[in-house]
C-alpha cells in the first residue's frame, strides 16, 4: 500500500511538530450569551469574510463571577453559529479553566513574554480605525490613542532586563538595545544605535515586518516567529548596519 | 538643598563602599559639607572602611524608627572637616528601610548638607532600590569584566525606570561611570575589557578610572579611605574623580601599562 506522505516520514503515520500561530483572543467580561451574540453580530457584519471560520481563544482573566461547563457549552455553540471556531481558553480561575476543559476546550499557558501588552483589539482590515472601547485598562498609554498603527519611540537606552513592546505598531529605539534586553513590535523595528539584545518584529505574525539597525550584535532577531541566534548570524554582517526581512520562510539579513 | 548621589553597581565586591568612602572624603576636602549614608543594612561596612566602627551608637534604622535623632546617629569624621557618616544597622534586615522613613531622613539631611552620598548594597532588591530611589545623580561602579558590566547595565535600566525622578517624570538621574580595579597590563593582554569597550557597552559618560592597587586593600584594612593615602595611584585617581565631578577638567591617568623599573618595584609605586 503506497502512502501519500513524503519519503522521509513514510514509515510513520504522522510527525508531531511545534509551530507558532497568531490567534484572535476574545476577552470575556461576562458570560451573558445574549449580549455576546449582539456584539458578535455587530462585529461580524462589518467583515463577514474576516470572521468566517476564524479560530478564537477565550481569555478568562477578566471574567467576573463563576463559570460552569454549561455556560461554556452555550458559548461554544453560539460562537460556532456565528462562524467562529473556539479552540482554547487561557487565564482565569482554576474552576473556570476546569469548566472550559469539560466543555471541550484546550488551555493555553501564557506565551513567553506574554505581557498584557499583547492584548489588542482584533479588527477586520476594512474597519476604520475609530476608537474602540478599551477592554484592558492596564494597556500602555502609548496605545491608548486607539490608533492601531501608533509608533512607539524609545529615547532612552534599552537596558539589560528591560522589555519593551510596541503593540499594534512600529518601534523606534533611538539609542542602544543592550545585551539581555528585549524589544518587540507587532510592526517594524528600527534601532538607531547598536542592537545587542533581542529584537522581535511582527510579534503577532506580520510577515511583512522589517528590522533595521545601525550595528548588528544581536543575541536574537526574529520576524513573525522566524528567528536567528547570534551564533547563526553570518559573521560578515556582525557589527554592520543591516536590514532584516522575510523572503518567504527565510530570514534575510542584508547590509545596508 | 543637598544633592543626593547613589553609588551603585548591581554586582557585589566591585568597590562601591571603597568608592563611597573616598568620594565623600574628596567632596568634604573640597569644602562641601558631606554625609555618607550606608544603605547596606545587615551587612554594614562603610563604617569599617571609614574607620569609625567603634564609634557607632545609633544607626540609620534607629533614626527611621524614631529611636534616635539624626544628630545622635551621625558620626563626625576625625580626619576631615565637613564629613559625617550615617552607619547602617548590623542587626536588622533591609525591609527596615521604608520609603517614607528614607525620604524623611534624607529630607532632614538635606537641610544641613551639600552632598548626601548613598552607599548601595549589591543586588537589585529592596535595599538597592531604596538607595537609588531618591538619587539626583548616580555613580555606576563597574569592574572591567563582562558580568560586572552586564549588572551595571541592569542597574542603569532600573535607575531609568524605578527612581523617583523616573516615576515623577522629572529630569532623569544623571549617570556617571566609574571603572574600578582597572589593570592596564591585563587589558593590553586581552584578559580584561578595555575602558573604551565598557563606555561603548554602557553608553554612560566616564567620570573616573581607578587602577587596581594594593593601596586599596591596605587602606581598607586600616580604616582609612584610600583617597587619604598620600601618593597612592588609586588615591590620586579618586582625587581626580572628585575634581571632575565638581566640574574641573582633569585628564584621565593610570590608563596605560607602565614598565616598572627595579627601583620603583623595590620602593613601591
Amino acid at each position: 500500500m503506497s502512502s501519500p506522505a513524503s519519503q522521509s516520514s513514510a514509515a510513520l503515520p504522522f510527525d508531531l511538530k511545534g509551530s507558532v500561530f497568531t490567534l484572535s483572543v476574545m476577552h470575556l467580561h461576562r458570560l451573558n450569551l445574549e449580549d455576546i451574540g449582539l456584539r458578535l453580530d455587530e462585529k461580524v457584519s462589518q467583515a463577514p469574510q474576516f470572521f468566517a471560520n476564524m479560530p478564537v481563544v477565550l481569555d478568562l482573566g477578566g471574567l467576573s463571577g463563576p463559570a460552569t461547563s454549561t455556560d461554556f457549552a452555550g458559548l461554544i455553540a453560539l460562537l460556532r453559529e456565528k462562524g467562529l471556531v473556539p479552540v482554547a481558553a487561557r487565564r482565569g480561575t482554576e474552576s473556570a479553566q476546569a469548566a472550559a476543559i469539560e466543555a471541550g476546550l484546550a488551555i493555553l499557558s501564557e506565551a513567553p513574554g506574554g505581557s498584557r501588552a499583547h492584548q489588542r483589539e482584533v479588527s477586520p482590515p476594512s474597519e476604520s480605525p475609530t476608537k474602540a472601547p478599551d477592554p484592558t485598562p492596564a494597556r500602555a498609554a502609548a496605545d491608548s490613542a486607539g490608533a492601531r498603527h501608533a509608533t512607539r519611540v524609545v529615547a532612552q537606552p534599552v537596558r539589560s532586563g528591560q522589555q519593551i513592546y510596541a503593540a499594534g505598531g512600529d518601534l523606534i529605539a533611538l539609542r542602544m538595545v543592550s545585551a539581555g534586553a528585549e524589544i518587540l513590535a507587532d510592526g517594524n523595528i528600527h534601532i538607531l544605535g547598536p542592537l545587542r539584545g533581542r529584537a522581535l518584529a511582527g510579534a503577532q505574525g506580520d510577515e511583512t515586518a522589517h528590522i533595521i539597525c545601525q550595528s548588528l550584535e544581536a543575541e536574537l532577531v526574529s520576524i513573525a516567529g522566524r528567528y536567528r541566534l547570534f551564533d547563526e548570524i553570518d559573521k560578515s554582517v556582525l557589527g554592520q548596519a543591516v536590514h532584516i526581512y522575510l523572503d518567504g520562510d527565510r530570514l534575510v539579513i542584508d547590509r545596508i | 538643598m543637598a544633592k543626593i548621589i547613589v553609588v551603585t553597581s548591581g554586582k557585589g565586591g566591585v568597590g562601591k563602599t571603597t568608592t563611597t568612602a573616598s568620594f565623600a572624603v574628596g567632596l568634604a576636602q573640597r569644602g562641601h559639607k558631606t554625609v555618607a549614608v550606608d544603605f547596606d543594612v545587615g551587612l554594614r561596612n562603610l563604617d569599617l572602611i571609614m574607620g569609625c566602627e567603634r564609634r557607632v551608637v545609633y544607626d540609620f534604622v534607629n533614626v527611621i524608627n524614631g529611636e534616635a535623632n539624626l544628630n545622635q546617629a551621625l558620626i563626625k569624621d576625625k580626619r576631615v572637616e565637613n564629613l559625617y557618616v550615617l552607619p547602617a544597622s548590623q542587626t536588622r534586615d533591609k525591609e527596615a528601610l521604608t520609603k517614607e522613613g528614607v525620604a524623611k531622613t534624607l529630607e532632614e539631611l538635606s537641610k544641613s548638607f551639600d552632598f548626601i552620598v548613598c552607599d548601595s548594597p549589591a543586588g537589585i532588591e529592596h535595599g538597592a532600590l531604596m538607595a537609588m530611589y531618591y538619587a539626583d545623580e548616580a555613580l555606576i561602579v563597574t569592574n572591567p569584566e563582562v558580568s560586572s558590566v552586564r549588572d551595571s547595565d541592569r542597574i542603569l535600566g532600573i535607575l531609568a525606570s524605578k527612581s523617583r525622578r523616573a516615576e515623577e517624570v522629572e529630569e532623569p538621574v544623571r549617570e556617571h561611570l566609574v571603572i574600578t580595579r582597572y589593570a592596564p597590563e591585563r587589558v593590553s593582554e586581552g584578559e580584561m575589557l578595555g575602558m573604551d569597550d565598557i563606555i561603548e557597552i554602557l553608553g554612560v559618560p566616564l567620570l573616573g578610572v581607578i587602577p587596581e592597587s594594593q593601596a586599596v586593600l591596605n587602606s581598607s584594612n586600616a580604616g582609612t579611605p584610600v583617597i587619604l593615602t598620600e601618593g597612592s595611584d588609586a588615591g590620586q585617581a579618586y582625587t581626580d574623580l572628585v575634581a571632575r565631578f565638581l566640574g574641573d577638567e582633569r585628564a584621565h591617568r593610570f590608563l596605560t601599562a607602565e614598565k616598572k623599573g627595579f627601583m620603583r618595584r623595590w620602593f613601591g609605586g
